[in-house]
């Protein structure tokens, strides 16, 4: 989990586990899972009773589409990301799962690199797209088959991403503001 | 765009927003006209960033708290409680009994305050005025018990993580339980003015139609997925704060229309009163404060903890590195997801009729943009 913080954040506690303390996730669904995708889901776990695996990339959407249809998941809450810039593949994608039949709800992660293209959830879960679009807009992980990948909540000519750790809280585009509001700095 | 004017065009391009009264706040929306008819919709969003997500790693737990009030700041209450129990989840704090039915109570008046609000814009933008008045004056009075709980009306602050940080103040119950007597007989008020009323029926009925199962595919919740017929509720399904010892019904719609979500949210009003009142008789005794250490440093880890917030199902996904300060928080808000849906609704629909839309989703901006 979290290697370490950007600049001007203190350190993790000497005391904290290096790993967050997990228990494995076996039922029935946990099963069916790793028989279908098998090498492809490296990790099932559960910590505080939410349920999690992590996955290869491209397995993401075979998975979702799996889960959608043969599981009863019929509800994608949200697709979110965290960013790890000490690690090869920098970037989590978190997509969290509902299902109304089961009443329960899963996580599915998966590490992408920087410039890699995820396939997008859209084809499978309609909501992904603004969804995604955020992900985008934040952290610059541009998803593959969108039917719209453009910026959400930022100006659409906007440079930066600012939910990456290197970008710093009081980051800005000084180029934008100039040219939109006509001042030097919004601060 | 076609060549030649727009008035030869047999399609028009039109914005609405950023600046409208309908649009409840900075939003903007391109209509896409074959005369009155809409035939496709785009939402401009993001006037209101405030990076709330960003800021929330770069402050402590405790201090970040009063942030998540600004989101959706007609329902503070509710983002306060949803960010309070991801965190003790995080912690693995129990919160003791009575900070329980204290939050409950304030929470469930938050969610009459929040649909007081709608209901009053909402029918304003109809053509309604007097609902506003009416229930501008009900909402008043919860918010006066706000004040006198905690100082503050709007962005309230009134939680603490772990439990509350202020006692009751005297006669918080009584007042409270005045406010339910003089409550329900209004609800049947706004019914009085609204239920039956023949343009309130021809403005709504039929209007931004959604099925379960689109509500579904979109991710779409609350009062718009029950409106639907879909029986959801996160008290019901995965209750918290206490939420599974009091009796309260789900009132569900048929249609999914703009007029069964009207009957579900002012019923909804009526269950809360309900639990209010639970609540309030039956206050355990006891401290209002677990144990929570004195510098919030949950371990290494990540929750995803989410409420029936009066909007939908709000959600924060909280990552842990073991510090002072979340390496991530995400909130998923309800209004950014359900508006969404906006576009599906809209389709077919007259522009008279983008405005009843765009008011029975029930958005705030401020929950949108973050």
């Amino acid at each position: 989990m979290p290697e370490q913080k950007a600049e001007g954040k203190p350190q993790p506690a000497a005391k904290a586990p290096p790993a967050m303390a997990v228990a494995p996730w076996d039922d029935e669904l946990a099963r069916s899972l790793k028989q279908r995708f098998g090498e492809q889901i490296t990790e099932l776990s559960v910590y505080l009773g939410q349920k999690f695996l992590v996955a290869k990339p491209e397995a993401v959407v075979p998975i979702l589409q799996y889960l959608n249809s043969e599981a009863a998941f019929d509800y994608l809450v949200d697709v979110t990301a965290v960013d790890y810039p000490s690690r090869a593949e920098r970037f989590e994608l978190i997509y969290i799962l509902y299902s109304f039949a089961r009443n329960e709800r899963i996580r599915i992660k998966t590490r992408v690199a920087e410039g890699a293209r995820p396939a997008s959830a859209t084809g499978v879960y309609p909501t992904a797209n603004w969804l995604e679009r955020e992900v985008f807009d934040m952290f610059g992980i541009e998803f593959a088959d969108h039917p719209d990948m453009r910026r959400i909540l930022m100006p659409e000519d906007w440079t930066g991403h600012p939910l990456r750790k290197d970008s710093s809280i009081l980051a800005m585009d000084h180029r934008w503001v100039k040219e939109h509001l006509g001042i030097d700095s919004g601060q | 765009m076609p060549d030649g004017t727009y008035l030869d065009a047999t399609e028009l391009v039109l914005n609405m927003g950023p600046q409208h009264p309908s649009t409840h706040g900075v939003l903007r929306v391109i209509l896409k006209l074959d005369g009155e008819r809409v035939i496709g919709t785009e939402c401009v969003i993001g006037y209101l960033h405030r990076g709330v997500e960003k800021i929330g790693e770069n402050r402590t737990y405790a201090q970040f708290a009063p942030y998540v009030d600004r989101m959706d700041y007609v329902a503070s209450v509710s983002n306060g409680l949803g960010y309070c129990l991801a965190v003790e989840k995080l912690l693995s704090v129990e919160v003791p009994p009575r900070a329980q039915a204290v939050r409950v109570i304030l929470t469930e008046l938050n969610r009459i305050a929040s649909h007081l609000i709608w209901l009053g814009t909402h029918a304003l933008d109809v053509g309604a005025i007097t609902p506003l008045f009416y229930t501008m004056r009900e909402r008043e009075e919860i918010l006066k018990i706000y004040e006198k709980y905690c100082g503050a009306r709007l962005t309230t602050h009134a939680f603490r993580i772990g439990g509350l940080q202020y006692e009751l103040y005297e006669g918080f119950e009584d007042e409270v339980r005045a406010f339910c007597d003089m409550f329900l007989p209004k609800v049947d008020e706004y019914e009085e003015l609204l239920t039956g009323n023949r343009i309130w029926i021809a403005r709504l009925k039929n209007v931004g139609v959604l099925n379960a199962e689109d509500c579904k595919a979109y991710g779409v919740t609350g009062p718009m997925l029950r409106a639907a017929g879909v029986k959801w509720d996160l008290r019901k399904a995965q209750p918290y704060s206490g939420y599974e010892q009091y009796d309260f019904e789900i009132p569900t719609g048929v249609n999914g229309d703009s007029y069964d979500r009207y009957l579900v949210r002012i019923e909804e009003m009526r269950q809360s009163v309900r639990i209010i009142r639970q609540a309030v008789d039956r206050m355990p005794e006891g401290p209002i404060m677990g144990k929570v250490p004195k510098v919030i440093k949950p371990p290494l880890g990540e929750v995803y903890v989410s409420i029936e917030a009066p909007k939908g199902e709000l959600g924060y996904y909280i990552v842990s590195d073991g510090s002072t300060q979340p390496y991530r928080v995400r909130v998923r808000p309800p209004s950014f997801v359900n508006l969404q849906a906006l576009d599906k609704m809209c389709r077919g629909a007259l522009v008279a009729d983008v405005v009843v839309i765009i008011g029975t989703i029930d958005i705030v901006l401020g929950e949108v943009d973050r």
